[in-house]
């Protein structure tokens, strides 16, 4: 069963057109790359899934149980807060019935119960990003989306941050994400979206894309996928 | 329970905040304590070096059977300054040179004398130094006082002239020069010369003399008590009867309190809403509470809800401070308590709108500041300050945002002046309402 359809999804702001006529499908522990240069459209096209933006025309649907849990690219999280505090204050917010058995499960799954008191203002950045996805995961969402998770982690801290996310996948959760590191989107997801100037260029599998430009190297492939459509 | 956990939320990132605590604690404390001290303690007089070279045997100066005593006039006249005696001009231009007095007033030797011959003006002379603002304070002191002086020394003066009219229309004795003389007057004059014309033919041209002095002392006798009037009326030209129109006026203490309380009230509402506010942006936890968790208007709300509660906690602290130096009718705390609610959320709904523009605390910051500074001084323009079609478009200006609006209303709370409470809450509505539609608008993730 699919969790998460989108159809001819496009977002225009006044005469720029952000996103256009995006489509593909989301089923239960499937991971999504969504890659593209810069300006590609990939943040768009994530927060449409997540509800934060109105599609101005397409067909988004979304899981009939668990909802969306959005990790936006830049850490949002309340700094003057502790751990706790931020999981509690957003598992209120989500409505959870109890919500503070939901941010003790969080504290356990994402390793941060011993700092759970801490401020989240004097974290480090790799554990800001737990502190992050973990509110995205508060209300245990059919679907996750993830803005470029990785962006500033250092290798070790990317290496526990894909574990605890492929743990997540293995349950179920379906994930789509965007990312500028091809190497990630290779080894981490089924399916690759490739957007660029808001135009969707290629859905399917990371493997389809190497072949279709006779290149092993996916990254290479890529450049050279979008260099042959004039980006 | 959104608008609960937001705000429980908000709370304990301002308790976390120490600089902002201590601030928003000290603030009323320090405003409360200097308006109190400002308006419960007398203004200090301003030093002014004083010569008086009249000799204290002249100080007496005879006027008709009137003693005048020029001790009286300095009495007056040092109410409305702090007296720095001097020994000689020189000392008194060198005091107000090098700024240990703003002015010096010189009382010359002459003034007894040209009091006493009532026919030329008498002179003081004052020296003056300082800035504009010292110099206007003690120029008006020093002229409102001699104003006074002037008016006692023709009251006397006038009551000297009463005497001598008196004198000339019934008679007397008159004691000049150590000598007494015995004054006809004009009406006994006019009897005797009726008398006189009795005794004489109708037709003889002495009668016809006799008669025409007559006449005239009968002239005299008539118009002449009515100038007693004249010289009244000269000695005091115009007298104050005051009547207020539309109700009770506030006085000016009691209006700074107003003032005082209005301005920290705005402060601390624009500027904890707009800052709260940005502060979502800089966190980016804006977009992820508005993905459905949160919908704009209830963010606005709680932001506003915030502001405001803060604000009135701040301002009636402040209050109660003030109350401490300053009589307060403590009967209508409830009516200062809605005064300063309606205040604070019309206020808080400005720093939303502007907490919606700016993404960050900082620029929110600037920007309160900017927009509500001027807003205070336009308010507090009185009207016939400034040419009529300007007065209109700061009238207008004041009318838009919420700070005039505010002021009448706490005004109307504390000091029960006009325009009502009423009318000032009902004006705070719309702001509220047209600020609020505003923020909602402009607020984008």
């Amino acid at each position: 069963m699919t969790q998460l359809e989108a159809r001819g999804l496009s977002k225009q702001f006044g005469e720029r057109v952000a996103v256009r006529g995006v489509s593909f499908r989301l089923d239960p522990g499937e991971v999504l790359a969504i890659i593209g240069p810069n300006g590609a459209g990939k943040t768009t096209l994530l927060s449409m899934l997540a509800g934060g933006l109105e599609p101005s025309s397409g067909e988004l649907r979304l899981p009939a149980t668990g909802g969306v849990g959005w990790v936006p690219q830049q850490t949002a999280v309340y700094s003057k807060l502790s751990v706790a505090e931020n999981l509690r204050l957003f598992a209120r917010l989500e409505g959870l019935a109890d919500a503070e058995a939901a941010v003790q499960a969080m504290l356990e799954q994402t390793g941060l119960r011993e700092r759970a008191g801490d401020e989240v203002g004097r974290l480090s950045g790799g554990n800001r990003q737990r502190v992050n996805i973990a509110i995205g995961l508060i209300a245990d969402p059919a679907v996750l989306l993830l803005d470029e998770p990785s962006a500033a982690l250092d290798p070790r801290q990317r290496a526990r941050l894909w574990e605890f996310i492929s743990a997540r996948v293995a349950a179920g959760t379906s994930v789509a994400f965007a990312t500028h590191d091809i190497a990630e989107a290779e080894r981490y997801a089924a399916q690759l979206l490739v957007l660029a100037d808001g135009d969707m260029l290629f859905a399917g599998p990371p493997r389809a894309l190497g072949a279709a430009e006779h290149e092993s190297d996916l990254e290479r492939a890529f450049v050279a996928f979008l260099a042959e459509r004039g980006h | 329970m959104a608008l609960r956990a937001l705000l429980v939320k908000d709370i304990r990132i301002l308790g976390r905040s120490p600089v902002l605590v201590v601030l928003l604690i000290a603030y009323p404390i320090a405003i409360a304590i200097l308006i109190g001290l400002a308006l419960s303690s007398s203004p200090a007089l301003p030093r002014v070096a004083f010569l008086n070279e009249i000799p204290p045997s002249q100080a007496t100066i005879q006027l008709g059977s009137e003693q005048i005593n020029t001790s009286r006039y300095e009495r007056e006249l040092f109410q409305a300054i702090q007296p720095v005696p001097v020994k000689t001009q020189a000392q008194a231009v060198a005091d107000v040179r090098d700024g240990s007095t703003i002015a010096a007033l010189i009382i010359p030797p002459t003034l007894p004398e040209e009091l006493a011959s009532a026919s030329e003006t008498a002179f003081v002379k004052v020296i003056y130094n300082g800035n504009a603002i010292n110099q206007s304070l003690v120029q008006s002191a020093i002229e409102s006082k001699l104003a006074q002086a002037n008016a006692l020394l023709a009251a006397q003066l006038s009551r000297v002239a009463d005497n001598y009219i008196d004198l000339l229309l019934s008679g007397g004795n008159l004691h000049f020069l150590g000598n007494t003389y015995d004054v006809l007057g004009l009406v006994r004059a006019r009897t005797i010369l009726a008398r006189v014309a009795a005794t004489l033919p109708a037709s003889s041209s002495q009668r016809r003399q006799v008669d025409s002095v007559a006449s005239f002392a009968q002239i005299a006798v008539s118009h002449l008590g009515g100038s007693k009037q004249v010289i009244g009326a000269v000695a005091a030209p115009i007298a104050v009867r005051q009547q207020v129109l539309s109700g009770r006026r506030t006085p000016l203490n009691d209006y700074a309190v107003a003032v005082a309380v209005a301005v920290s009230l705005m402060f601390v509402c624009i500027l904890l809403t707009s800052g709260m506010l940005a502060l979502e942006r800089e966190e980016n936890t804006l977009a992820r509470l508005r993905r459905g968790l949160v919908s704009a208007g209830m963010l606005l709300s709680e932001k506003a809800l915030l502001g405001a509660l803060v604000g009135v906690v701040v301002s009636f602290a402040m209050l109660c401070g003030i109350g401490l130096f300053v009589p307060l009718g403590w009967g209508r705390a409830g009516l200062w308590l809605l005064a300063m609610l309606a205040g604070g959320i019309a206020f808080a709904a400005l720093g939303a709108a502007m907490g919606s523009i700016v993404r960050e605390v900082r620029a929110a910051s600037l920007l309160a500041l900017l927009v509500s500074l001027p807003l205070v001084f336009l308010a507090l323009v009185p009207p016939g300050s400034v040419s009529g079609g300007l007065y209109d478009v700061i009238r207008v200006v004041s009318a838009v945002f919420p700070f005039k609006a505010s002021l009448e209303a706490l005004d109307a709370a504390i000091n029960r002046s006009q325009p009502s409470l009423l009318a000032a809450l009902a004006h705070l509505a719309a702001l509220i309402a047209g600020f609020g539609a505003l923020a909602r608008i402009v607020l984008r993730p």
